[in-house]
């Protein structure tokens, strides 16, 4: 639910990074704070354990440019991957203007990374809420580790597609970031869409900013 | 719904709420009185500047008011429309304005939690007319949003290289 403040003249939006336990969400953010000069971003908020864990949030917010006058503001939140955890995880979603999946792309975390997304889906249709009509960007992250899975098979896994039944939207869509591949494309007869995706290793910041970018332009090109 | 429906203020909505505040703060004591949205981003701030991060504390504010409406859920109550946190110098009160914004009073030994209470009853009324306006302007809400940066496509592929 992005606010539109005319008097100060800022654009907010609310950014969610969602995904299993220890897949890189913090991680994340934390390399946004380090790299983002402290005049354009805030305090970093984390609400974790004494083991680090996140318990219930990270927050940071970030100044991303000026368009047409107005401050373009985004609110990073990071979510407690951890199952038992669900009741703040959902708390976190509500109002969400865009959505990062963080997958863990070891071959051991298949399992907990599908479980995480079927509960995205899950927390943000009992909000009504439609995964496959808001910004959504896919992070497959680690992909540095020596047991880190194919990205066809995390794609076959966590980004299958879903049908677009939207008339207007049923057109071939390159991807920008993956020359030769497409976000919407025909496939016998029925026009199926996916998320774009971007590979990752965040701890060394590599693909950090290329996902927060794809997110917060699709979230600003929802309010042109 | 594809998402969660935006909304914005103006000018004017900002005036009101600012003179409405300052009423409410001549008449309860209180040193400041901020307005946030349920999902975390500062609406308003009159009264003493605040000495913390505003931005910061409107997340953790937000997210305090959801985690006590779960709570709330949980023993039977369909909600807890205001809640008080008490220190020994600092406290605030904060409260629901129409399901949508949390106002949140701070105040210290010069204000009593009683009258913070009492007068607040009278300005969340005032608010809650004044936000149910606001949201009840969908159409030219949503007008005005569209227009904002309709055509901006490229503005925007700019801003991010």
């Amino acid at each position: 639910m992005s606010m539109i403040n005319y008097a100060s003249r800022e654009i907010n939006c609310k950014l969610v990074y969602y995904g299993p336990g220890l897949g890189g969400k913090t991680t994340n953010l934390e390399h946004i704070y380090g790299k983002v000069s402290p005049n354009t971003r805030g305090k970093m908020i984390s609400l974790a354990t004494e083991t680090e864990r996140t318990l219930f949030f990270d927050f940071l917010p970030v100044d991303l440019g000026t368009i047409r006058g107005f401050k373009t503001r985004f609110h990073l939140y990071t979510v407690p991957g951890q199952v038992y955890y669900n009741a703040s995880r959902k708390l976190i979603l509500k109002g969400v203007d865009g959505l990062v999946f963080v997958a863990d792309s070891q071959i051991e975390r298949m399992e907990a990374n599908v479980e995480s997304m079927q509960n995205l889906y899950d927390n943000m249709a009992e909000y009504g809420y439609d995964l496959t009509r808001i910004p959504f960007v896919i992070q497959y992250n680690k992909r540095d580790l020596p047991n880190a899975a194919p990205i066809k098979d995390l794609q076959a896994a966590l980004n299958p597609g879903w049908t677009v039944e939207d008339g207007a939207r049923q057109k071939v869509t390159p991807d920008p970031s993956h020359p030769g591949e497409n976000l919407i494309d025909k496939i016998g007869g029925d026009w199926v869409g996916h998320a774009a995706y971007h590979e990752a290793v965040a701890v060394r910041g590599d693909g950090v900013f290329d996902t927060l970018k794809a997110v917060s332009k699709l979230v600003l090109k929802t309010l042109s | 719904m594809a998402g969660a429906a935006s909304w914005s203020f103006n000018e004017n909505d900002f005036k009101q709420i600012q003179t409405h505040l300052q009423a409410f703060l001549r008449d309860s004591n209180a040193r400041c009185a901020l307005l946030v949205d349920r999902n975390g981003q500062l609406v308003a701030t009159v009264g003493e500047p605040p000495q913390f991060d505003p931005t910061a504390f409107a997340s953790l504010t937000a997210a305090d008011f959801s985690a006590n409406d779960q709570l709330a859920k949980m023993i039977g109550e369909p909600e807890f429309a205001s809640l008080v946190h008490q220190g020994e110098r600092e406290s605030m009160f904060l409260a629901d304005v129409a399901k949508r914004v949390i106002l949140v009073v701070l105040f210290d030994q010069r204000a009593t939690l009683g009258l913070v209470k009492l007068k607040a009853k009278t300005v969340v009324g005032t608010l809650n007319k004044v936000f149910e306006e606001m949201f009840n302007r969908v159409g030219t809400g949503q007008a005005q949003q569209k227009g904002l940066l309709e055509g901006a496509e490229d503005e925007i592929d700019k801003l991010f290289g």
